[in-house]
């Protein structure tokens, strides 16, 4: 069972903005999805066998990349060729 | 290559498309100037992407996806996009943000989903394929619920460099139609090796479609015909696969346990996914701009509260639940092993049988508002999941109709045997012919 707290805690981890009306629902569809969830503890095991797997990654090389013009093309906030973004600070 | 335009400018009375090019261009090639539509989280360079989300409102990519260019190299003219689940999720197309795409057999269902817009565009005689995608079955869902075929190919068989990622190790891009020839057609334009996608296989697809399946061993897994399916689609199905062993194929009863907890393990590895691939929408480098004055947490959650609809937002969050400390030993790594037993079941059946049959859904489409709760929804993916988590190619096939509607028989395969799910599929459509 959760909580709308840790719904809560949840939305704001997931950078997620839910509002107050949505709460109380979220937080019940929330609980019926997990109840259901549950069924996994019949599952036997803890970790799924890796021997399988492969490493598919390339060698990490340079190749042509978009133009930077192709590339700010879409930033809504853009300056001196840069993208704009909030502060981290 | 460009050396034609085509007027493309169909009455969209089922909101099928979210885009449409006018005067769609296209060169020469096995696919001369036939209107192919593309699902909107294909990239497409040049016109407008959006996932059928606001987050995307406005997003113009500059490249191509590998499919499309082949799609473009085959002489294909790109017709549009079409309407979608907001990011693939959902089994009705009642999640985009650009409102509901209907069901052109009946314009008060649903045309399925996630890949609505394609499937109605086809059903609706706008374009003779298209592309779609296919997560947990959202190409087969809305194939089977407005009466078309469409294939979920073999994971790795066909590239996803431009697919707007939602769940890596589930989802394909895949052919959709209105016949299981134009389905073979499309594959093989789209199937084979790509680079730029570290998980395609050099696998590709040139195929003479071949309707024999005298000796054919198919399995009847149990599960497809269990409680939760509706009696009338059941013995549809149960009709066509009678028709099968007319065609000289022989059945067997099987069994998948792993079904049990398949839909749970599938919902906790896509939302997982999801919550990561996710988290590059901010507003940023596309979409609608932050506010830059504001601190970073706050100004992305406005952002993508304002941008994502609820079934996102609600998505995210249970991927973020089932990942995070504490809860990912019983959630996500608990999936994982019951996705390893879901690909036992199938390697041990398909030691003993040629291919899987059963319905695609368990029911027929549903009305328009009919899924409102969400778990509910997820529930209608039973039979369409098991494919995915297993990476196995599987199709749907009209096989007749239930009150009026259509219903989808699924062939499942072998890894890497697209072709004989599409046999099967062609020799039942063949002999209802």
């Amino acid at each position: 069972m959760v909580t709308e707290h840790e719904v809560q805690h949840i939305a704001e981890l997931a950078d997620v903005g839910i509002n107050k009306e949505e709460l109380g629902t979220f937080t019940h569809q929330f609980n019926a999805i997990l109840d259901y969830f549950d069924i996994l503890d019949l599952v036997k095991g803890e970790q799924a066998p890796k021997d399988a797997l492969v490493n598919v990654m390339r060698e990490d090389e340079t190749e042509p990349p978009l133009t930077q013009d192709e590339v700010l093309r879409n930033a809504p906030a853009t300056e001196d060729g840069f993208i704009k973004a909030p502060r981290v600070m | 290559m460009a050396a034609h335009t085509l007027s493309f400018d169909p009455d969209d009375r089922y909101n099928a498309f979210l885009t449409t090019c006018s005067r769609a261009e296209y060169g020469t090639g096995p696919l001369q100037g036939i209107a192919v539509a593309v699902k909107d989280n294909i990239s497409t360079a040049g016109i407008e992407t959006t996932c059928a989300s606001k987050i995307l409102k406005g997003y113009i990519p500059p490249y191509d996806a590998h499919v499309v260019g082949l799609l473009k190299a085959a002489g294909a003219a790109v017709a549009g996009k079409t309407n979608m689940d907001e990011f693939g999720m959902g089994t009705t197309t009642e999640n985009s943000a650009f409102g509901p795409t209907l069901n052109p057999c009946d314009t008060r269902r649903v045309p399925g989903g996630s890949s609505g817009g394609s499937a109605a565009a086809i059903a609706g005689g706008m374009v003779k394929m298209a592309l779609g995608t296919d997560t947990g079955g959202s190409i087969r869902c809305p194939a089977a619920f407005c009466g078309i075929t469409g294939l979920k190919p073999t994971y790795g068989r066909v590239s996803r460099f431009g697919l707007i990622a939602y769940s890596n190790s589930l989802e394909q891009i895949g052919p959709m139609g209105r016949t299981v020839r134009d389905v073979s057609t499309l594959m093989g334009i789209i199937a084979g090796h790509d680079r730029r996608d570290s998980t395609s296989q050099d696998r590709p697809f040139s195929h003479t479609l071949n309707a024999d399946i005298t000796g054919l061993k198919i399995g009847i897994p149990g599960e497809y015909f269990g409680p939760g399916v509706d009696p009338e689609v059941a013995s549809v199905v149960r009709k066509a696969i009678g028709r099968l062993e007319e065609l000289g194929a022989t059945t067997v009863p099987c069994s998948i346990p792993s079904m049990q907890y398949a839909l749970a393990a599938y919902y906790v590895t896509c939302t997982s996914e999801a919550s990561s691939n996710l988290a590059r929408f901010d507003g940023v480098r596309y979409g609608p701009a932050p506010d830059t004055k504001k601190p970073w947490h706050e100004a992305f959650r406005e952002v993508r509260r304002e941008g994502f609809g609820p079934e996102v937002r609600r998505r995210i969050m249970l991927g973020t639940f089932a990942l995070s400390s504490g809860y990912y030993g019983k959630y996500y790594a608990k999936a994982q092993v019951a996705r390893q037993n879901v690909r036992t079941d199938f390697t041990r059946i398909f030691s003993d049988v040629d291919v899987i049959a059963g319905p695609t859904m368990p029911s027929i489409a549903f009305t328009l508002g009919e899924k409102s709760d969400p778990l509910s929804m997820y529930l209608a993916d039973i039979l369409t999941v098991p494919a995915n988590l297993a990476g196995i190619p599987a199709i749907s096939v009209p096989c007749g109709k239930v009150r009026g509607m259509p219903v989808g028989l699924q062939i499942m395969g072998k890894h890497f045997e697209d072709e004989r799910v599409m046999d099967v599929a062609f020799a039942y459509e063949q002999a209802v012919a």
